[in-house]
C-alpha cells in the first residue's frame, strides 16, 4: 500500500513547462508554431460582445408587441448612437406621437415581435491573451490559442491570490524562516517578485502593493490577514481574479511556516532573473495550484526525462512534510512504514508512518497527514 | 452490462469516487448470502501528478486486493472479470461526485412558481443552483444579463408559463439568455446546454431565439398546469447532460466510464435511492444526510397525514468538511462553531488550521483537540444544510402529484411545511465525519446536536460509508444490495427521546420506565438540561433490541402525544443505546462560557464520547 499519500508540490530546478494559452471565446491566433515569445507577447486576440441594453419598445410606445417592427426606424444590425430615436409610434393627426431612444451607442441586435423588446448591443470589447512565459509556441489550437513551452525552474505553491504576473526575482528575506515585514520593502521592489521567508505580514503586503511590486512568494500567510486583505472570508479555494494589484504565492500553508529550504534556495539562485508567477488556485476537481516559473534556455522540443520518471510513492528514506497538527509544516524523512492500522490520539485507526525529524526525534503520523517532497 | 444472470454474480467490486477519497468495497456471496468482505480507500487523484480519477480507483481497489487476498487487477492495471476462483470480479460498478458537482442556473417566469419548480428539478437532479433568474426577481434586465454572462454554469434550465398560457415572459427570458450568450464552465469547444421545459406554445419562439447559440434541448413543461409539477423529464435530461458534459470533463472520467458494468451514478442520486428504500420498506419518515468534503446532501421522506412518502433532496453546495470547510466556518461564524468546543482556541491559530485543511483536504485529525474541532464544524455544517433543506422541502414535490389551486398559492410560504421533527422516525447519517467517527456516540451526538430531533427518533449511521455503492448496486442486483445493507451497512445507534418544551435547569421534565428484555427495569426522571444514556444494545444477529418504554413528560413538555401526555411504546436499542435528551426544544446552549463548558463536559462524559482523562486534560489546558 505504497500509494495512499498526498502527492507533494513540485519543486524542481529544471523541467519543461507547457502552458495552454486559450481565448475565452473563439478568435484569432496571431502566431505560428515555432515562434519565440516573451511573457508579454500577444498570442491570440478576440472581441467579447459588448454589454446588452434591453429596451421594451412596446411599453414605451404603448403599442402591442407585434406592432413594434412597424414602429422601428432602425432594423436589426443597424448602428445607433446614444439618445438616437430608434422607434416611433404613429401619430394621431400629427399629435401625441411617442418615441423610443437608444440608451447606449451600439447596434440593434434583436427586435422581438413576441415580447416587444429591442436589444441594443454596445461596442465589443477587445481581449488579448499573452504568452505568460518566455519560450516558444509549440502547438496551435486554431481560433482558440496556442501552447507555449519553455524549460525552466518550477515551484508549485499551496495557495495563491491574484493572476499572472512576471518580473525579476528579488530576495528580500535573508532566510526561509525570516518574516517578511513592512520595513523590508522599499521602492527598489518596484516591478519585482519578492522572495520572502516564513510569513508575509499584512502591512508588508500593503507596502509591496504601494511600491509597485508585482508579486510575493512566501512560506506562509495568516488567514486573518487574508480576510482583511480581501474584505471577505474566503469560503472555497478558488482564486486568481482578486485584482488586488499583486500576486501572492504561498508555498507552505496558512500561518508562519518556514519556506522549504529547497524552494527558497532554488528561487534565491535565480535572483535578478525573470520569473513568471500565477496565484490562481482551485482546490476542487481539476486542481490548479499557484506556481513560479523561471524560464531557462533549452530546446523546447527535447524530451524531459524527469517527467517520465515513475512516481514510486513513499518509501523509507523519502523526504516528506507533515501537513497537519501537531507537527504541521515540519520536514522529515520516512523512517518506518508499519503496515497495520494504528490507533491515533483521536482514537481514529489509520495507516501511519514513522518520521524522523532533522533533530533526530521520531514521531508517528497518519500517512494521510504527510506529503512527499517531489523532485 | 455483461451477459450475467443475477444468480451468477458472486463477486462484486464497487467504488465511489468522492471529491476527497475514493472508496472501494468487495462483496462476495458466501454461505448463501451476500456480505461485505473488505473495504479499501485512497485519495481521489484529481491533483498533479496523477490528474486522473482512475488512479485513485486503482489505488483503492489495490487496497481491497491487499486486504482480501483476491487478485483484482492484472499486470496492466485492468480489472479482471469475470471472477475465477480467487481472481477477478463478476461485476464492477461505480458512483462519483468528483468533477466539482453540477453547477446550474435556472430561469422561470414567476420566482415562487415556475422558477421554484425549475429550481426543484435541478436540485433533485443533483445540481448546485448558482442563481435563479425570474421575470419578477426585482433585477433589471441588463443586470440579469450581466449575471448570466458572468456565471458560467454547466447548463441552464429555462421554464415558464403553463401550457397554452402567455408566451411573452418566457420568450423574454430566452432573449435575455441569448443576449448574454453564456459560455459553459468547462471548455470553450461546445455550446452551453440549455434545457427548455416551459410552455409548449413558446417552443418555436424559444428555438428561434436560442437554437443557434446554445445546445438547446426541449422537454415537457415542468409546470404544465398551475397545480401540477412534472419534474421528471427535465430531471432526466439534466442527468443525461451531466454525464455527457460535466462528469466527462473530470480528469480520467471517460476512461472510468468504459470500465463499469452499469452507468456511473452521481453519488447523491445513489444515496437518495437507498434512503427512499429504507423509508418504503418500513413505511416510516426518514431524514438522511451525506456530509462530504465539498457538499452536504440531505434527503428526506415525509408522509404528512399518512400520505404517500414525499421525497425531497437538497444539495448544500459549499458545506463540507474539507474543500468547503472554510466556507462552513464563514457561514456558521466562529462563535457558533466554538460553542460546541469545551475549550478556547486562539482565533488566528484556529483560522489557519481551518484554511490548512481546505488547501490540504485529505488530512485527518491526529489529536483529540483536532477531532473535537472537526466534529464541532460538522455539527454546524449539518445544521446549516438542514436549514436549507427545511426551507426547500415544502408542499411541492419532485414527483407528479395533484394539488389544489390553494396549495399552489401557498407554496411561497416559508419552508418546513413537510419537515416535521416530531413525526420523524429515523435519522440516517453518512459521510466520513459521521461514518468514521472513532466512537459511535460521537456520530449520535453530532446528529442530535445538528438536527435537534423531537419526540422519539431512531438514529443510525452508514457503517463505513458505503450507501452510494449499495445505491447503484440496487439498480443491478437488488438482493445483494439489500442483504449487505441490512447486515453490513446500517449501524443502529439507538433512539433519541427529546421532549419539546422549555424550562429551567434542574426542573423535572420527563420520567421514564424502560423494561429491558432480561427483565430489568430502568426508571428515573430527567431534569431540564440533562442528557441521559441508557444502554440498550443489539441482539446476536445485529438487530436492535426492542424494549417496552413509558415516558411521562411534565406539564408543558411534549413527546408527540401533546403537552404533558404519556407516550408508551417500544424503543430500539443500538450500539449507543437510548439517549434521553432533556436539553429542551428549542435548544439553547448556556451563553456564559464557564457554564457552557461545564455543560458540554457533562454531556460528553455522560455519553462517553471521548476518552475521559484526555478530555479533562484538554479542558484544563485551555
Amino acid at each position: 500500500m505504497a500509494h495512499a499519500y498526498t502527492p507533494g508540490l513540485r519543486v524542481t530546478a529544471r523541467t519543461k513547462v507547457t502552458k495552454k494559452r486559450i481565448l475565452p471565446l473563439k478568435g484569432d491566433v496571431v502566431l505560428k508554431k515555432g515562434d519565440r515569445v516573451t511573457a508579454e507577447t500577444v498570442v491570440a486576440r478576440t472581441e467579447i460582445p459588448g454589454p446588452v441594453e434591453p429596451l421594451n419598445v412596446a411599453n414605451i410606445l404603448g403599442v402591442p408587441p407585434d406592432d413594434v417592427i412597424e414602429a422601428m426606424l432602425k432594423k436589426e444590425g443597424d448602428h445607433v448612437e446614444e439618445g438616437e430615436i430608434i422607434a416611433k409610434s404613429k401619430s394621431f393627426f400629427g399629435l401625441f406621437s411617442s418615441s423610443a431612444k437608444a440608451k447606449i451607442s451600439g447596434t440593434i441586435e434583436n427586435i422581438s415581435s413576441i415580447t416587444g423588446q429591442v436589444l441594443l448591443r454596445g461596442a465589443p470589447m477587445p481581449v488579448q491573451v499573452h504568452a505568460y512565459l518566455d519560450g516558444a509556441v509549440t502547438e496551435i489550437f486554431p481560433n482558440e490559442g496556442v501552447a507555449v513551452t519553455t524549460w525552466g525552474a518550477f515551484a508549485q505553491g499551496i495557495f495563491g491570490i491574484g493572476g499572472e504576473a512576471h518580473g525579476p526575482i528579488m530576495v528580500v528575506s535573508k532566510s526561509p524562516s525570516e518574516i517578511l515585514q513592512e520595513k523590508d520593502i522599499d521602492s527598489s521592489c518596484k516591478g519585482k517578485i519578492i522572495l520572502g521567508g516564513s510569513l508575509v505580514t499584512a502591512d508588508a503586503l500593503k507596502k509591496a502593493i504601494s511600491v509597485g511590486a508585482v508579486g510575493i512568494v512566501v512560506g506562509g500567510f495568516n488567514d486573518k490577514d487574508l480576510r482583511d486583505f480581501l474584505g471577505y472570508d474566503l469560503g472555497v479555494a478558488i482564486t486568481g481574479n482578486e485584482g488586488k494589484g499583486i500576486t501572492l504565492v504561498v508555498t507552505e500553508g496558512f500561518g508562519e511556516i518556514a519556506m522549504a529550504q529547497k524552494t527558497y534556495d532554488l528561487l534565491k539562485s535565480f535572483e535578478g532573473k525573470l520569473a513568471c508567477i500565477n496565484g490562481a488556485t482551485q482546490i476542487r476537481a481539476g486542481v490548479i495550484r499557484p506556481e513560479v516559473v523561471v524560464p531557462l534556455e533549452g530546446d523546447v522540443l527535447a524530451d524531459d526525462a524527469a517527467l517520465k520518471a515513475e512516481n514510486v510513492g513513499l518509501n523509507v528514506g523519502s523526504q516528506i512534510r507533515v501537513i497537519r497538527e501537531p507537527y504541521f509544516g515540519i520536514l522529515g524523512k520516512v523512517s518506518g512504514l508499519p503496515a497495520p492500522l494504528q490507533k491515533l490520539e483521536s482514537e481514529s485507526h489509520a495507516r501511519v508512518l514513522e518520521v524522523e525529524f532533522p533533530d533526530g526525534k521520531k514521531a508517528i503520523v497518519p500517512r494521510a497527514n504527510v506529503e512527499a517532497i517531489e523532485e | 452490462m455483461k451477459n450475467l444472470k443475477p444468480e451468477d454474480i458472486k463477486i462484486i467490486v464497487a467504488t465511489d469516487c468522492g471529491s476527497t477519497t475514493t472508496k472501494a468495497i468487495l462483496i462476495e456471496f458466501r454461505d448463501g448470502e451476500y456480505r461485505l468482505i473488505v473495504r479499501g480507500e485512497a485519495p481521489t487523484t484529481v491533483e498533479a501528478p496523477f490528474e486522473d480519477v482512475t488512479m485513485g480507483v486503482l489505488n483503492a481497489i489495490g487496497e481491497v486486493e491487499e486486504l482480501s487476498g483476491r487478485k483484482l487487477l492484472d499486470e496492466q492495471n485492468r480489472i479482471i472479470s469475470p471472477a475465477k476462483g480467487n481472481v477477478g470480479t463478476d461485476i464492477y460498478i461505480s458512483t462519483s461526485s468528483a468533477g466539482g458537482g453540477l453547477q446550474m442556473m435556472v430561469a422561470g417566469v414567476v420566482r415562487s412558481m415556475t422558477a421554484e419548480s425549475a429550481e426543484r428539478a435541478a436540485m433533485t437532479a443533483g445540481a448546485i443552483v448558482m442563481d435563479v433568474i425570474a421575470s419578477n426577481d426585482k433585477r433589471l434586465p441588463h443586470e440579469q444579463i450581466e449575471r448570466i454572462r458572468h456565471l458560467r454554469p454547466d447548463m441552464i434550465l429555462l421554464s415558464g408559463g403553463i401550457d397554452g398560457g402567455t408566451t411573452t415572459h418566457v420568450v423574454e427570458l430566452a432573449e435575455l439568455i441569448s443576449a448574454a450568450d453564456p459560455k459553459p464552465r468547462l471548455g470553450s469547444g461546445y455550446n452551453l446546454p440549455v434545457i427548455y421545459a416551459g410552455n409548449t406554445d413558446a417552443r418555436e419562439a424559444v428555438k428561434n431565439t436560442l437554437g443557434n447559440k446554445t445546445a438547446l434541448d426541449i422537454v415537457d413543461n415542468l409546470r404544465p398546469v398551475l397545480e401540477r409539477e412534472n419534474l421528471i423529464p427535465a430531471r432526466e435530461k439534466i442527468r443525461d447532460l451531466f454525464m455527457e458534459h460535466v462528469m466527462a470533463q473530470a480528469p480520467g472520467y471517460s476512461r472510468l466510464m468504459t470500465w463499469t458494468d452499469a452507468p456511473i451514478m452521481p453519488t447523491p442520486g445513489a444515496v437518495g435511492l437507498i434512503i427512499k428504500t429504507i423509508s418504503d420498506i418500513e413505511n416510516i419518515e426518514v431524514v438522511g444526510v451525506d456530509i462530504g468534503g465539498a457538499t452536504t446532501d440531505i434527503f428526506s421522506v415525509f408522509r404528512p397525514e399518512g400520505a404517500e412518502g414525499i421525497f425531497n433532496r437538497t444539495v448544500s453546495a459549499n458545506l463540507g468538511m474539507s474543500y468547503s470547510v472554510s466556507n462552513v466556518f464563514a457561514e456558521a461564524t466562529l462563535p457558533n462553531i466554538m460553542r460546541w468546543v469545551p475549550f478556547d482556541m486562539d482565533e488566528r491559530d484556529l483560522r489557519n488550521r481551518v484554511k490548512n485543511k481546505m488547501v490540504r483536504p485529505t488530512t485527518i485529525p491526529q489529536m483529540l483537540e483536532e477531532l473535537i474541532l472537526e466534529q464541532a464544524i460538522a455539527k454546524e455544517a449539518l445544521r446549516l444544510a438542514f436549514i436549507q433543506h427545511r426551507s426547500f422541502a415544502t408542499v411541492l414535490k419532485g414527483v407528479q402529484q395533484q394539488r389544489t389551486i390553494a396549495d399552489a398559492f401557498e407554496q411561497t410560504s416559508s419552508g418546513g411545511t413537510l419537515v416535521n421533527m416530531m413525526t420523524l422516525d429515523m435519522l440516517v447519517g453518512s459521510g466520513g465525519v459521521l461514518s468514521h467517527a472513532p466512537r459511535r456516540q460521537q456520530a449520535a451526538l453530532m446528529l442530535i446536536d445538528a438536527f435537534l430531533p423531537e419526540g422519539i427518533t431512531r438514529l443510525s449511521v452508514d457503517s463505513i460509508f458505503m450507501m452510494p455503492q449499495l445505491g447503484v448496486l440496487s439498480t443491478l442486483h437488488k438482493r445483494a444490495a439489500t442483504e449487505v445493507f441490512n447486515k453490513d451497512c446500517l449501524i443502529h445507534l439507538g433512539t433519541c427521546v427529546s421532549p419539546v418544551g422549555e424550562g429551567k435547569d434542574g426542573k423535572e421534565i420527563v420520567s421514564y420506565k424502560i423494561e429491558l428484555p432480561d427483565g430489568k427495569k430502568e426508571e428515573g426522571t430527567i431534569l431540564f438540561g440533562q442528557l441521559k444514556l441508557i444502554k440498550l444494545g443489539l441482539d446476536d444477529n445485529g438487530n436492535p433490541i426492542k424494549a417496552k418504554a413509558e415516558f411521562n413528560p411534565a406539564r408543558g413538555f411534549d413527546l408527540g402525544a401533546g403537552k404533558g401526555n404519556k407516550v408508551e411504546g417500544m424503543v430500539s436499542g443500538g450500539v449507543v443505546g437510548v439517549i434521553i435528551d432533556g436539553r429542551g426544544r428549542p435548544f439553547n446552549l448556556p451563553t456564559e462560557a464557564k457554564i457552557r463548558v461545564e455543560k458540554l463536559k457533562e454531556w460528553m462524559l455522560e455519553m462517553d464520547i471521548y476518552e475521559k482523562p484526555l478530555l479533562e486534560k484538554l479542558i484544563s489546558k485551555y
